[in-house]
């Protein structure tokens, strides 16, 4: 069987989905398309079975927050200034085992409300990754089958991985203030 | 803390700790049969002695056969990723030892290389080749516990202790190498934290001798045994493209079929100028995951063999950048660059771009992965571990439903988890 030549994934998405692709970045051996996140399950449906692209598997989620000031409207990819203009942004990093090559898409999602697409239909190994993301970051997963915490307690508050979330040291315990220390601690039924 | 305090406490706050769930918090999530009582819930909990670290697993069981498992993951959590972006780059590589603990190196390599790559820093190659060797025996003995466990929980517990002696040997020359047994890190940005001891060469040629007739010994003991035989043949079955889809890696897909080594198909360190093989199962069962890792013992062997000619006794074991690496201490005296260059990056740290990487390597459980977005400072904005553990778990429930229990202990050995590389 003929395998065909692959093709350049950016050309590919550009014309299958020409107002989708934001933006495009190439950065030491690797290429980021950023795309609008409304469309994503399309175009990784795409991505994953079109004959010259055939990207099978899915390495990883993975989502990054852009606060306090690294995001919005000056960051609009010119100029050398990176482009991010929201602030969490969530990669998807895929693979293709045919043409042995890998990819980076990136969505971004709103502050007040962060939503995507969920693309557990595509690829079921975006199950857990994305129940992380939703756990930890506070992004949300449109039309995954099952949104609970991974990590935390089901009924915590807050999302760890967030740069606002102050990262908790604990006051050393002695016996002399072993009192104090119970009277404060947020337990995870209050 | 006493009971009596965290009663006394409650009394004062007027709450109750509530123990008990109800069978409704799982309605979309086991079928309805466990809603009438026709099946049985049970907890495989986080403290048992076959799920390999704290992992539960919820299972609903008609009899003894699993209808649905329900993993529920987090007990080991403990904010590695969170906890990096308030360090320096090189002061993170400890914390990413604590991962995988089985099999350390990796995830320190996988660190370094993305830290290497986001600021273009080189390695000589006498301190690929020492990575790779590392590499190659942290597999070996993270194999070793895979088959200790995997054999204490099906009942060939003799097997345990044997694997357990050669890890000994491999824990002695880590300890030899960084100065701590499982924990070195020993792998920092730029190449080694330090040259290689006297006693590494005769310790490691000690060890090639020693081991394959170790190895022939599991295959006498395991592979033609028909008690094993029984327990793991079409057991655990995954098929290649729903391997795929899950996105499970390593021996777990391999036994498969799929042929997909991070080693071979996107080789770092020098791994392509390597002579080794890549196993391959058949039918995706426990046994052919089991087959898979016992000849990847010999291949791990035969790649040690090959970079230990490659090794000098002395020689660069980092990258000569001052601006990421630090001097060493004799030029300390004599020059005043280094002496900068030494301040600078023991109270600073080095600067990296601002932008993100992903780098990933062969571990013995599948592919790590590394995410890292730098902020242009001296720490990370994000990192981000994709361990395959945790991709694993979430792929366990496919291999096992419609197993028995017994089964299910297998299954879990087979795929290799370890649950602070699930965790982090």
């Amino acid at each position: 069987m003929q395998i065909p030549p692959p093709l350049n994934p950016v050309d590919a998405l550009r014309e299958q989905f020409p107002d989708d692709v934001l933006h495009v970045r190439q950065f030491r051996d690797e290429m980021t398309i950023v795309v609008n996140p409304d469309n994503i399950v399309a175009i990784m449906i795409y991505l994953r079975g079109t004959p010259g692209l055939i990207y099978n598997l899915l390495s990883d989620i993975s989502a990054v927050d852009y606060y306090p000031n690294d995001y919005g409207n000056q960051f609009d990819g010119q100029g050398g200034r990176n482009f991010r203009p929201e602030r969490f942004g969530v990669s998807y990093h895929i693979y293709s085992m045919l043409y042995n090559r890998r990819l980076r898409i990136k969505a971004f999602a709103l502050e007040e409300d962060p939503v995507i697409p969920s693309i557990t239909e595509v690829w079921p190994a975006a199950n857990w990754l994305e129940r992380e993301i939703a756990d930890m970051m506070g992004v949300r997963f449109d039309g995954h089958p099952d949104p609970r915490r991974l990590m935390m307690p089901d009924d915590w508050d807050g999302h760890p991985h967030r740069r606002d979330y102050p990262l908790g040291k604990e006051t050393i315990q002695f016996s002399f203030n072993v009192e104090e220390i119970i009277k404060h601690k947020p337990r995870a039924t209050d | 803390m006493a009971v009596s305090d965290i009663q006394r406490a409650d009394q004062e706050k007027g709450t109750k700790a509530v123990w008990e769930g109800s069978v409704e918090q799982l309605k979309g999530l086991v079928s309805d049969r466990a809603m009438t009582g026709e099946t049985m819930l049970l907890n495989m909990g986080p403290h048992h002695p076959s799920t390999h670290g704290v992992l539960r697993l919820l299972l609903e069981l008609d009899g003894e056969e699993l209808v649905t498992v329900l993993p529920d993951v987090g007990f080991l959590h403990t904010g590695i990723e969170k906890n990096i972006e308030d360090k320096t780059y090189e002061k993170a590589v400890p914390l990413t030892d604590r991962m995988d603990y089985l099999s350390p190196m990796s995830n320190n390599m996988v660190f370094c290389m993305a830290v290497e790559k986001l600021v273009e820093l080189d390695v000589p190659e006498r301190a690929q080749a020492i990575r790779v060797v590392l590499l190659e025996l942290s597999r070996i003995a993270s194999h070793m516990v895979w088959l200790a466990t995997q054999a204490l929980d099906m009942g060939a517990m003799s097997v345990f202790l044997y694997c357990f002696r050669e890890r000994e040997k491999i824990l002695r020359i880590f300890e030899m190498v960084s100065g701590q047994r499982m924990m070195g890190s020993y792998f920092r940005p730029g190449g080694l934290w330090r040259d290689l001891p006297e006693g590494f060469h005769e310790a490691v040629q000690d060890f090639i001798d020693y081991f394959p007739s170790k190895v022939d010994d599991y295959e006498r003991l395991l592979v033609k045994n028909p008690i094993w035989i029984d327990r793991t043949h079409g057991v655990g079955v995954i098929e290649p493209d729903v391997a795929l889809a899950w996105g499970v890696t390593g021996p777990a897909l391999r036994g498969s079929g799929v042929n997909w080594d991070v080693r071979k198909a996107l080789p770092y360190s020098g791994y392509e100028t390597y002579d080794f093989d890549v196993p391959l199962g058949e039918h995706g069962d426990v046994y052919d995951r089991f087959l898979v890792r016992l000849v990847e013992l010999r291949q791990s062997l035969r790649i040690v063999e090959q970079g230990m000619k490659r090794i000098d006794k002395k020689g660069p074991f980092r990258s000569n950048n001052r601006k990421f690496v630090p001097p060493p201490r004799s030029e300390l005296g004599r020059s005043m660059e280094a002496v900068i260059h030494h301040f600078k990056l023991w109270t600073e740290g080095f600067n990296a771009p601002d932008e993100e990487v992903y780098s990933a390597i062969e571990s013995p459980r599948g592919e790590i992965g590394c995410y890292l977005h730098g902020t242009g400072g001296n720490r990370p904005r994000r990192v981000h571990f994709k361990t395959p553990s945790f991709i694993n778990i979430a792929a366990l429930p496919v291999m096992s439903e419609g197993h028995m229990i017994a089964d299910l202990i297998a299954i879990i050995g087979s795929v290799d988890i370890v649950l602070g590389d699930c965790d982090r």
